[in-house]
């Protein structure tokens, strides 16, 4: 059971990822056009879609959760293989490209509240 | 001494859980003693990973981080796209439709325009800083995202490594601004129930930022806020390869 939800996993993934190859193919450009969000979108469909049918196991579900467990990890170890000697000339510009995005979303905040629904 | 390296490069993906492991387990450390849990351990972690990528540049003048250290070569492994993709997308995990509809067409508003906005003051703050290129462009723009959408969406335009790079140190800047700022702003945007944490998480997106910063501001939010943040990152990864950046070829 465990691996059946692995293997649901590994499936979304590569139907989204050659999902989005193809689509790039398909635009002209030597890219991957939305791979990973195809794929996050196949696995929310399945996984809703299995639970009405009740085929949705619950240690499938532990199958993926090592894995979204093991993603602030992997990103741990996919920062610390990057060319950040050569991007360090150029901190000025992560700094300012995580600080301003923030001020400029919070700004729309009050705007967004008062559009949402009330309890 | 030879013989070791030779081990450790050759079962390099077990030796990188290792020293992974012990680099996190050090930040939570630093993260509890010295700043009381204010900015998370991964926040720190992933700082860590960029400080040891950069020093191991120092040393090797390579290109691949601590990945070109003798006995490290697995942190290619670990680090890579695959890994990477696979567990992002598993994150996608227990979000629900259903519950992202119940805050209406708010909420899916939020999620686009958190992600077009974020895009685009990145590629404004790049472009006047004198980067030109396309891809360039669309990864920095889509590391003002979070830092994984800047490096999914560089990886797949073909971006150089050192723009990877700062797209990750621009996402990581993000997270742990929006850490430490949102219990300081929250009584200021009126963040204080579901639906307002629900709209939060979609303009900020940056999921561990958002549910550190909104733990820190009412633990009751937390699982709203994270799930359109969720949402955020699929998002971002969906539309910054394909037809933010296709915009941009267009403009430029």
């Amino acid at each position: 059971m465990l691996l059946r939800g692995v293997a649901l996993l590994a499936a979304c993934f590569v139907a989204g990822q050659i999902l989005g190859e193809t689509l790039g193919r398909f635009l002209g450009i030597q890219a991957n056009v939305g791979g990973v969000g195809f794929a996050m979108l196949f696995l929310i469909l399945s996984q809703n879609e299995l639970e009405k049918r009740g085929l949705f196991h619950l240690e499938m579900g532990e199958g993926v959760h090592f894995w979204s467990k093991m993603y602030i990890p992997i990103i741990v170890a996919m920062s610390s293989v990057q060319n950040v000697r050569v991007a360090f000339s150029n901190g000025v510009l992560a700094l300012l490209a995580g600080i301003i995005p923030v001020i400029a979303c919070l700004a729309l905040m009050p705007l967004l509240s008062k559009l949402a629904p009330k309890d | 001494m030879e013989y070791i390296i030779t081990f450790l490069d050759k079962n390099g993906l077990v030796f990188a859980f290792l020293v992974t492991g012990v680099i996190m387990y050090f930040s939570e450390w630093i993260s509890k003693t010295f700043t009381r849990n204010k900015i998370p351990g991964s926040a720190i972690s992933i700082f860590m990973g960029l400080v040891l990528a950069y020093f191991a540049g120092l040393e090797t003048l390579g290109k691949k981080g601590i990945a070109d250290l003798p006995g490290f070569s697995g942190f290619e492994l670990m680090g890579g796209p695959m890994f990477r993709d696979f567990a992002i997308v598993s994150t996608a995990m227990g979000a629900s439709f259903a519950i992202i509809k119940k805050t209406g067409p708010v909420g899916i508003l939020s999620l686009f325009l958190g992600v077009i906005i974020s895009f685009l003051s990145g590629v404004i703050i790049a472009y006047a800083l004198g980067i030109t290129d396309a891809e360039s462009l669309t990864t920095i723009g889509a590391g003002a995202c979070t830092f994984v959408v800047g490096p999914v969406t560089g990886t797949a335009l073909g971006a150089s490594s050192d723009i990877i790079a700062i797209s990750i140190a621009a996402g990581v800047v993000k997270s742990i601004l929006v850490t430490i700022g949102t219990p300081l702003i929250a009584p200021y945007i009126g963040l204080k129930t579901p639906q307002s944490a629900m709209i939060f998480g979609g303009l900020m997106g940056t999921t561990s930022g958002t549910a550190a910063g909104l733990a820190a501001t009412d633990p009751k939010l937390v699982p709203y806020g994270a799930m359109t943040a969720t949402f955020y990152t699929g998002l971002g990864c969906l539309l910054c390869p394909s037809v933010l950046y296709f915009i941009m070829r267009a403009i430029l």
